[in-house]
């Protein structure tokens, strides 16, 4: 589990180029760095989920991103809180 | 036959008939749950918010619990997804998109507005979210901090706004009325008409 303030990169990983998938990580956050605010809880991986597979519960994390880092406009300060699962996050 | 080309009222009977064929779910079934859905409404929301603005213990529910604290006012939440409720402050001003969808806490706000669906809302949101609030005549003061909430996954998310200063003494019907469905997305704060 990871904690509240922990550093975390989102896998710079695109299954869409690898043939049919289904992902609840939006393409923009790819590789970059966040913070954990915290663990929403554990849910069935909608990866698998959307092909009627086994799913198993993972967890989910809300995740505080820079958003001028991020889009290069933008408010210095603002921020982006995104629902994120364990599988897609990285050590950072 | 493709799907794709298939008029929508004969897949609806074609799904409706397979769905009980199979024993997943009753014509009656069907029913309550769309009752349900269609039950759901801004005014629900705002319910929510006026209470939660008079009521520092319902407040405190409402922001740990959402799911509970719609519960708490009789609205339906079983089988949904759990609700999350963000507080705008002096400090911070929350922003609601789903840039993958349309995900919407339908149970409390009802059918999501046509422009929450379009690519350009869910574009601008978190590319140029201050420019695109301007547009909707919210302009937020740059000592607010402004947090845009990507709804990508499992949960729901309503913004419980500010309570606008002017409305000291109001009951919580008053209030109910002045909160719109803007108010709880965070495109707009209430105003007092």
């Amino acid at each position: 589990m990871l904690a509240p303030g922990t550093k975390v990169r989102v896998k710079n990983d695109w299954p869409e180029l690898r043939g049919p998938c289904h992902i609840r990580t939006p393409h923009y956050l790819r590789g970059e760095t966040g913070t954990v605010v915290r663990h929403l809880g554990d849910f069935p991986n909608p990866e698998d989920l959307a092909f009627a597979r086994p799913a198993e519960k993972l967890a989910l994390y809300h995740v505080r991103f820079d958003q001028p880092a991020i889009w290069q406009q933008g408010k210095a300060g603002d921020e982006l809180i995104v629902e994120l699962f364990a599988h897609w996050l990285e050590a950072a | 036959m493709n799907i794709l080309e298939t008029e929508s009222d004969r897949l609806l009977v074609a799904v409706r008939g397979l769905l009980a064929a199979k024993g997943i779910a009753t014509p009656p079934e069907i029913t309550e749950r769309i009752r349900i859905t269609d039950g759901g409404s801004p005014a629900q929301g705002a319910r929510m918010v006026a209470r939660a603005w008079t009521d520092p213990e319902y407040r405190a529910l409402m922001l740990s619990d959402g799911t509970a604290a719609a519960e708490a006012m009789s609205i339906p939440m079983r089988g949904l997804p759990p609700l999350g409720v963000l507080e705008n402050t002096e400090e911070v001003h929350h922003l609601v998109v789903c840039t993958l969808c349309s995900c919407y806490p339908r149970a409390v706000l009802g059918y999501p507005p046509f422009w929450f669906k379009s690519a350009a809302y869910r574009a601008r949101a978190v590319r140029d979210p201050r420019a695109m609030l301007k547009d909707w005549g919210t302009d937020l003061p740059a000592a607010i901090r402004l947090r845009v909430v990507d709804s990508t996954a499992d949960y729901r998310w309503m913004v419980l706004p500010r309570r606008p200063a002017g409305t000291e003494g109001w009951t919580v019907e008053q209030l109910a009325a002045i909160v719109r469905e803007g108010d709880m997305i965070g495109v707009t704060i209430p105003k007092i008409a």
